[in-house]
């Protein structure tokens, strides 16, 4: 991750699959529009460094939980696009679950003041 | 995780892509074309970083390192001919040698025979009375007992190994001598075979009174009878008589051994009291163990019957009182494991020696290239890789020396298989998968071992400072000189071990080659003789035949002496006899004589030289029931007669008849490698037990060259009887030649070994030297401005040179006393520790550093300071 700006949020290993799986749910999405789309969407408070998402994207890629193939991009330029799979719908799903619960599981250990 | 591999220019043209993306958005929020780049570029992060992730991603990184070290390890092999051509040779020399001894090791000694479970097939044995035989024949009526009594053995079968008939009949070819063994019908059985054609014997074969019957192995009905089916059934004639063919064996299939053509059944081929006689030991037998009894229980109980049947004939001294056993495989292949494993342990020497051989080209090699490793370490090249790619480069030459070891191996296998006609399952000698095996592991073990050895040069410390060092200093490359130098002391004191191994081995065969015989052995031709019962059933037929071919042979030009002998000195043990001497007191009891038998005519004596040193020769006159002499070896009169005078005295003997001792002959050899036994020789014309003898040996001498005699001789025995088939036509020194040739192969290969290894050693500190005057040339340039002369610069090199040599000798000579015990069964009459093998060894050794060290010490004498001086 960026170590440029300590401010942003560093993000964990594993937590950026799940952006990156979210990101497309959208629709498929090529590689620079799924940086672009995680930076805008969290409002430049996650700053993905470009080359440090390919890893994921192969990771994803070799897990069948995304598909890519080369297209056309909306300016004529050619670009590999990614799409979600069933099974990376699915794997969306149980890893928005997990998240969702260690969240609050962290946020009520953090609000218990009395103990 | 299996995934399409894709190609890395794809992903960078995906990389290219999105910075291009990129750059276009930047472009469109107003940057212009650089600054859209480089905040493109920074954005990004490591575009390197990134494909190189990319091309590490996966498992492939270990098969494209690997794919990547070979490329370069050919290339770089490539561009050195020289090495690499010497090295895969080299290699190629051990690995074929070792592999092609392992393939005999294999194939005789560890891989299990052929036959049902053979893990629980055994030979059994008696036990002689005296004790000197622990594995002497059996007797027929000792077996009869075991077979009747024996409850630890599921099955019994007896052999008589040593038969030979003439084969003739069929179609007018020619007669010949085949090799044959008698047995009990249940052999086949025992042994767990089934025949290829036609049946095996059954219990009514195995009678007196039964047709004769036969069965015929492979190789006969191959070649004699071109492989006709119809054959079964047939008759064919054996020794004038009619046997019926019943069955052909496998192909694969050979007992006792692999000359043996023919199967009689043995109660049917022998006569009875020969049979049934419990102290005439004429066969051999093969038993399968009951499941769950033990060689040695059933064994024990052999034993007990043996000693019963002893004690009920305690007046015959020559009843065993135990048996003894030995699984089959070790009865068959035993004699051979102490040479083979002698010869394994020499190839393997030579293997290694090989080996450091290697290792030292590397280390000379890696010093060439320590420049390029060097910058390859300071750009970030761990020292892991360099080691991999070092091991790469020996795993390469290793397998070309492999793969050109195999045909070396090859072609050794079929020249030990032509060599060795002697060995035991010699049929079986082939490779197969756990050679194969054998074969990798070599081709891995020398892989690592050489480059472990000559990988020292790759320590980190090293390759950086070899950067800093200019040609004056050479902290390093002494290091090298070092190591090299090491190398060269385990290299010089394998090959001290395999030059005395070789040393003793043909100072004994030597020794044993010019054995006194106690006979005349040059231009000395024999042949083996034997009259078919059919044609020759009468003494008087048998003797007249044995008259009139003598006449006629000796009648022959350049004949210079003919005789007969029932086997001639040098040709086997032939058979013994108990016998008494009438004028001395009875022995007691359970005590009994024996003496070796022959049978001889009258002139063999003088026409083989052997001296009569008392009385006379037979009468010529005396024959049949009169032949009444006796002539005994002069070690028999110091045996027997000790200190009085034995003409005129009388022997008991066969039948208890007595034989007058007309003569006293001296002392000849039945084996060249035993030493001397007494000897009575009886005259051929005489009945003896079983009549006038049917078989002999003719011996003739003549005054040059012998084998121009053989086929006039062969044609002689044509003319007294066209279908009589001669076996076994050697001259004297051909039958020596037979009985020492496993002393004279063994010899010769491990000679051939150490001389290899020698010139190994000797090429090893050649390349030495010469590299220690090439590290040294400055040195020594200096030294010589300095105002060394060229003795010393001679002493300097040489000393480089010798005093690896002499601690390689030292260690080497240690190493050899250790080791050579081991071969002393293979010693005749020779010490392991022979003083003056060891003493000529070394002489040997240094006299050969001196010359390997000859020219790099010129070289050096030859270095001009000034140049050397200039050399940077």
């Amino acid at each position: 991750m960026s170590t440029q700006d300590q401010e942003r949020l560093e993000l964990l290993q594993g937590t950026l699959d799940l952006l990156i799986l979210r990101t497309l749910i959208f629709g498929p999405q090529h590689g620079q529009g799924i940086a672009r789309a995680i930076q805008q969407t969290s409002a430049d408070e996650l700053l993905v460094e470009h080359g440090a998402l390919y890893p994921a994207l192969q990771r994803l890629e070799s897990r069948r939980w995304i598909a890519a193939e080369w297209g056309v991009s909306t300016n004529n330029r050619k670009a590999r696009f990614y799409r979600l799979t069933k099974l990376g719908r699915k794997q969306l799903v149980r890893e928005t679950t997990k998240w969702n619960r260690l969240t609050q599981a962290i946020g009520r250990v953090l609000t218990n003041s009395e103990s | 995780m299996f995934w399409q591999k894709r190609k890395p220019s794809d992903f960078n043209a995906e990389v290219e892509a999105h910075l291009a993306l990129e750059v276009e958005r930047l472009k469109g929020q107003g940057m212009s074309e650089e600054e859209a780049q480089s905040a493109a570029q920074r954005s990004f992060g490591n575009v390197t970083r990134a494909q190189e992730r990319f091309y590490e991603s996966g498992r492939w990184m270990l098969w494209d390192t690997l794919r990547q070290d070979i490329r370069y390890g050919l290339r770089g092999l490539a561009k050195s001919p020289g090495f690499t051509a010497a090295s895969i040779l080299t290699l190629a020399l051990g690995i074929g040698a070792t592999t092609a001894l392992f393939t005999v090791v294999r194939s005789v000694l560890l891989k299990p025979l052929p036959f049902k479970e053979p893990g629980r097939l055994v030979r059994v044995y008696e036990q002689s009375p005296d004790g000197k035989s622990p594995f002497n024949w059996i007797a027929g009526g000792v077996f009869a007992q075991w077979k009747k009594q024996s409850r630890g053995f599921s099955d019994l079968a007896l052999v008589a190994p040593w038969m030979q008939y003439s084969l003739s009949g069929a179609g007018g070819q020619l007669p010949e001598k085949v090799r044959a063994a008698e047995c009990s019908w249940n052999l086949f059985s025992t042994l767990g075979v089934k025949p290829a054609l036609g049946r095996s014997f059954s219990a009514a074969d195995d009678q007196l009174s039964a047709n004769a019957t036969v069965v015929l192995s492979w190789g006969i009905w191959q070649r004699r009878y071109g492989g006709d089916p119809s054959i079964v059934n047939q008759t064919i004639l054996l020794d004038a008589k009619p046997y019926a063919v019943i069955g052909i064996m496998p192909s694969w299939f050979t007992y006792p051994d692999s000359s043996i053509q023919l199967w009689t059944p043995v109660y049917h081929e022998e006569k009875t009291e020969e049979i049934q006689a419990i102290d005439s030991h004429d066969f051999t037998a093969v038993g399968r163990l009951q499941p769950g009894v033990t060689r040695e229980e059933a064994t024990a109980e052999l034993s007990v019957i043996t000693r019963r049947l002893h004690d009920q004939h305690l007046d015959n001294p020559f009843v065993s009182k135990a048996a003894n056993s030995r699984p089959l495989i070790d009865g068959m292949v035993g004699d051979f494991k102490t040479p083979l494993y002698v010869l394994l342990a020499a190839t393997g020497c030579l293997l290694l020696i090989a080996c450091l051989n290697v290792a030292s080209l590397l280390v000379a090699r890696g010093a060439a290239r320590r420049r390029e490793l060097a910058i390859r370490a300071a750009l970030g090249g761990s020292r892991w890789r360099l080691l991999c790619e070092h091991l790469t480069e020996s795993l390469l030459l290793s397998a070309g020396g492999g793969g050109a070891g195999i045909l070396l191996a090859n072609a050794l296998i079929q020249w030990f298989i032509a060599a060795r006609p002697d060995m035991s399952r010699i049929e079986a000698i082939r490779m197969d998968g756990w050679v194969a095996v054998f074969l990798l592991g070599l081709v891995f073990a020398c892989a690592f071992f050489a480059s472990l050895t000559s990988s020292v040069s790759l320590r980190g410390g090293e390759i950086l400072s070899s950067l800093q060092e200019s040609s004056r200093s050479h902290s390093a490359a002494n290091a090298r000189v070092r190591l090299r130098q090491g190398l060269l002391i385990i290299e010089v004191g394998l090959t001290v071990v395999l030059l005395v191994g070789a040393g003793l081995l043909l100072k004994s065969y030597e020794r044993l080659r010019t054995t006194d015989l106690g006979c005349v052995t040059r231009n000395v031709l024999t042949m083996r003789l034997s009259l078919p019962e059919a044609k020759y059933g009468q003494g008087a037929q048998r003797v007249s035949f044995y008259q009139g071919l003598l006449e006629r042979v000796r009648s022959l030009p350049s004949v210079q002496g003919a005789g007969l002998v029932r086997v001639v000195p040098g040709q086997g043990y032939g058979g013994d006899s108990g016998f008494a001497i009438a004028e001395h007191p009875p022995l007691p009891p359970g005590k009994g004589q024996n003496a070796i038998v022959r049978w001889a005519d009258p002139g063999y004596f003088k026409a083989l030289g052997i001296p009569l040193l008392r009385g006379k020769t037979f009468d010529e006159n005396q024959q049949l029931d009169q032949a009444r002499e006796v002539i005994i070896s002069e070690s028999f009169v110091r045996r027997f007669f000790p200190g009085e005078d034995p003409i005129g005295k009388h022997l008991l003997t066969i039948g208890h008849r007595s034989f007058e001792v007309v003569g006293v002959a001296g002392d000849t050899r039945f084996q060249i490698s035993e030493p001397v036994q007494p000897m009575m020789y009886f005259p051929v014309y005489a009945n003896l037990l079983t009549g006038v003898p049917p078989w002999a040996t003719l011996a003739v001498r003549s005054d040059h060259d012998v084998s121009s005699l053989a086929l006039p001789v062969q044609k002689i025995v044509q003319e007294f009887d066209p279908e009589l088939a001669v076996g076994d036509v050697l001259t004297m020194d051909q039958v020596i030649g037979k009985s020492t040739l496993d002393a004279g192969f063994d010899a010769t290969l491990l000679l051939a070994f150490a001389v290899f290894s020698l010139v190994l050693a000797a090429v090893g500190l050649f390349g030495v030297l010469s590299y220690v005057v090439a590290q040294r040339t400055i040195e020594i340039g200096i030294r010589v401005a300095l105002g060394a002369r060229k003795a010393d610069v001679l002493r300097l090199v040489v000393g480089q040179g010798m005093i690896p040599g002499f601690v390689g000798l030292g260690l080497g000579v240690i190493g050899a006393l250790g080791l050579t015990r081991f071969m002393s069964s293979l010693l005749y009459e020779i010490e392991p520790a022979d003083p003056a093998t060891f003493a000529l060894v070394s002489a040997l050794l240094i006299i050969v550093a001196l010359f390997a060290s000859y020219i790099p010490a010129r070289r050096a004498t030859k270095v001009d300071p000034m140049v050397a001086l200039r050399y940077e």
